[in-house]
């Protein structure tokens, strides 16, 4: 139960959880590398997740190479190609997109903005980072192996995945694969573990949940539904080793392999498909969540108006990450299950076009008549929603079974989902990056530099893409090394392919100018004092910029309103921030 | 996949009673001023409810685990193994385990330091003699030749019960680490949530073990099968 009253002048009700007591860093390395303060660790996971996010672009070129000028490039063989492929899907999707959103943004936004010091558990959230960067370390390490990473695509579907048909089948590659992701769920927990109890502990005094800015909402259920979803994936990758190392045969068939009978038999590889899209469908949502949350509040912000329909939002991000949990065979129409199923998965599909569409909706409702400032993360919100919506549009073709089947595993698919889970969060991330960066450094990142970042990136991905779902049309089909002289495939589809992958080498070098931006600015930005942005929200209002351990000084902040009082009629400032009681003086001089 | 949707729906049931509760129909816009959550008492600490989520987190491992060894029993090659009736043993002295936890937080409510510490040894004791039974028990069927690999029914018996006994194991690292602070001094207050924590923990793992324990033995698909007989 939550009780509001509205008399300011009243005496302030006591503080219902205690002030921690911070563990306090004796030596530079406590503090600045074994550190556990959520802020330091939020760096450390968006540092290392951005480094091995650009091994993984760098993959993406490769592969566009191959399939842009096929035969060319001596050293992308077929074995080659299929690693590429499977390491660029499976680093983008969980070790950048995952633990950029959740390990970097919920560590750095959370406690901030919900007024905590830190997160409750420091010392766990610590080991988080910690093993998640084993996680990657083992994963880069199977570039050295013999045999060299995993081809198995990023589902690793057995029985391939653990063949010597496939790379790194036989030999350490799929191994390391397995044991990188095992080792990567146990640091998410953790880490998972903090960013909740926070959120449901750590709040101050005055934010009730209905309070929260919907950034912390849509990573506290991203989160809630990590720690449920990812465990289906845990246990696949513990079978599968099981498989691989000691003969057993849960995924497993009969098989014969080069003409010899293979030990396993009576497996299901059907099994390891609901199990990995059990986890692999709420992984959408996971990537997704925290971009609606942090897109809200960036359109809110710089339209200078407040989010339209809170409520709304609020439920529809509930609601999405309850349905996200009944859709994942649509993933597996084509697997040969009941027709039954097969319908009962594509209402659930299409059931969740409905709150997505709501939150759409109140995206644009909230830029209707605002006071629209195109600032860099204004910019990259346009971006989202636009790309958002085109490739959502292309999910409804997908979720119907009867479309899907003919698409399914064309190049349609591949150009679906990077526009809807690839390149639309990735625009919110870019967005949040320009919006929080002066609160992270103290300076605001190069304005003409990101002007020329977003233009290329945001009209490249669209250059990419749209051609693929034109290739995909055509029946073009995904994962294949060369198409060779196909009768189907037309001249047309060589040119355009041709065409993406310069566009690819072109939108890959524009990041550069970016990574650039984050450097340079640090020392030559412009100072952006505590509030560059006039935004409501509690992590602009720290004393400090940008926020020393324990964030607040001595005294916590309290909470007086919700988030998104931007343009309040009669207000002194077209902005009141959370903490402060009454809109300003103008406002009582025009009530008296 | 029916038992893990099954778990998941008891969670989001839990999570739906508690949204319940937190005004989501409020309208925040048009209330300015104080607020605070009204309870009937004090919050509960941080580290329950972190145990709390992290039992959450468990539940769906093993409950997916389960619906994998629904799903692949219905094939052909499916054999069942004898149990060992060490397991019967084991089974008690998890039992008496968790008893002997839920009697040592009990103690330690009523500030009885002496019988606490005595308590938790006894656990961990219990916990350690669970173990060494469970790995009898493996070294009694893979004498007998059922193997790791020999069917999918030895393989998830030994993949679940390595999970259970790993995460028994863990509690084990937790109670032993308790039971030294316990010996250098007086309990306070952080120490007695840290015997309630225990508690919990292994009142959940006793749980999870019974379940596994049905499962193995075959009364679990006999549920299933009853329940599907009603359903159609």
């Amino acid at each position: 139960m939550v009780d509001v009253r509205s008399g300011i002048g009243e005496p302030l009700p006591p503080p219902e959880v205690e002030d921690v007591e911070l563990y306090h860093p004796h030596s530079w390395w406590t503090r600045y590398v074994f550190s556990q303060d959520a802020k330091i660790i939020a760096i450390q996971y968006a540092t290392t997740a951005i480094a091995i996010g650009m091994v993984a672009l760098v993959l993406s070129w490769l592969m566009r190479l191959q399939l842009g000028f096929p035969g060319t490039f001596d050293f992308i063989d077929a074995d080659a190609y299929y690693q590429f492929i499977t390491m660029h899907g499976m680093i983008m999707v969980i070790y950048l997109l995952t633990a950029l959103f959740l390990g970097g943004f919920g560590n750095y936004l959370i406690p901030l903005m919900v007024g905590a010091r830190d997160m409750v558990f420091p010392y766990a959230n610590m080991l988080s980072y910690w093993i998640y960067l084993l996680a990657v370390l083992v994963l880069v390490a199977s570039f050295f192996a013999p045999g060299g990473p995993t081809g198995a695509g990023w589902t690793l579907y057995p029985p391939q995945a653990v063949l010597s048909g496939t790379p790194g089948g036989k030999d350490w590659g799929i191994i390391l694969m397995l044991a990188s992701l095992i080792i990567f769920i146990i640091g998410f927990t953790m880490g998972g573990l903090n960013y909740v109890v926070t959120v449901l502990q750590g709040r101050a005094r005055g934010m009730t949940l209905m309070r929260l800015p919907l950034t912390v909402w849509g990573i506290f259920t991203a989160t809630v539904m990590a720690l449920l979803a990812f465990p289906a994936l845990f246990v696949a990758c513990v079978m599968m080793l099981f498989d691989r190392l000691l003969g057993t045969s849960f995924f497993m068939p009969a098989i014969v392999e080069m003409g010899e009978q293979l030990q396993h038999g009576g497996g299901s590889p059907i099994l390891f498909q609901h199990l990995f899209w059990f986890f692999g469908h709420p992984e959408v949502y996971i990537v997704a969540l925290p971009a609606f949350g942090i897109v809200s509040d960036l359109i809110s912000t710089h339209a200078r108006k407040n989010i339209f329909g809170y409520r709304m939002m609020v439920w529809a991000i509930v609601i999405i990450g309850g349905l996200s949990f009944i859709v994942w065979a649509h993933h597996m129409y084509v697997s040969g299950m009941n027709p039954y199923f097969g319908f009962f998965f594509a209402t659930t599909t299409l059931i969740i076009a409905v709150p997505t569409a709501i939150k759409v909706y109140n995206w644009v409702l909230t830029l209707w008549r605002g006071n629209i400032h195109l600032t860099l993360p204004m910019l990259f919100a346009l971006g989202f929603i636009v790309t958002f919506v085109n490739g959502g549009l292309t999910g409804l073709f997908l979720g119907n079974v009867v479309v899907d089947v003919p698409l399914s595993d064309t190049m349609f698919v591949v150009a679906h989902f990077h526009m809807v889970m690839g390149v639309a969060p990735i625009m919110v991330i870019f967005g949040a990056i320009y919006h929080w960066y002066p609160k992270i450094t103290g300076r605001m990142l190069n304005e003409a530099l990101g002007q020329i970042h977003f233009w290329v990136t945001f009209l490249g991905a669209y250059l990419i893409f749209f051609p693929m779902h034109y290739v995909g049309l055509v029946g073009v089909p995904r994962r294949y090394y060369e198409l060779g002289e196909m009768a189907f495939v037309q001249e047309s589809v060589h040119t355009l392919n041709a065409f993406i992958s310069v566009m690819a080498l072109i939108v890959g070098a524009a990041q550069i100018v970016f990574l650039f931006n984050l450097a340079w600015s640090l020392r030559h930005g412009r100072e952006a004092g505590g509030n560059p942005w006039r935004a409501t929200t509690l992590e602009w209002q720290t004393p400090e910029t940008p926020p020393p351990h324990g964030n607040w000084g001595r005294e916590l902040p309290v909470v007086y309103r919700w988030a998104y009082d931007y343009s309040v009629p009669g207000a002194a400032e077209d902005f009141i921030p959370q903490n402060q009681p009454t809109p300003g003086r103008m406002s009582h001089e025009a009530v008296s | 996949m029916s038992v893990a949707v099954i778990f998941l729906t008891l969670v989001a049931a839990v999570m739906v009673w508690w949204l319940a509760q937190q005004r989501l129909a409020s309208r925040p816009w048009l209330e300015v001023g104080h607020a605070h959550d009204r309870r009937s008492g004090a919050p509960p600490p941080a580290a329950k409810i972190g145990l709390g989520v992290f039992l959450g987190v468990v539940g769906a491992l093993f409950s997916l685990a389960i619906s994998a060894y629904f799903m692949r029993m219905a094939s052909s090659d499916w054999g069942a193994l004898p149990l060992p009736a060490l397991l019967w043993a084991n089974t008690g002295i998890l039992a008496v385990g968790s008893i002997t936890l839920h009697r040592a937080k009990l103690e330690a409510e009523r500030r009885n330091d002496e019988a606490t510490r005595t308590a938790l040894l006894a656990a961990l004791a219990a916990g350690l003699a669970f173990l060494v039974g469970q790995l009898f028990a493996w070294r009694e069927l893979t004498t007998a030749g059922y193997l790791l690999a020999g069917n999918p029914a030895n393989s998830f018996f030994y993949l679940l019960t390595g999970m259970h006994g790993l995460h028994i194991l863990g509690g084990l690292v937790a109670l032993g680490r308790l039971s030294v602070r316990a010996w250098d001094g007086p309990f306070d207050r952080k120490m007695r949530l840290s015997v309630e924590l225990c508690a919990i923990y292994w009142h959940f793992m006793l749980v999870v073990w019974l379940v596994l324990f049905a499962l193995f033995s075959g009364w679990a698909s006999d549920v299933v099968d009853f329940c599907r007989q009603l359903l159609t």
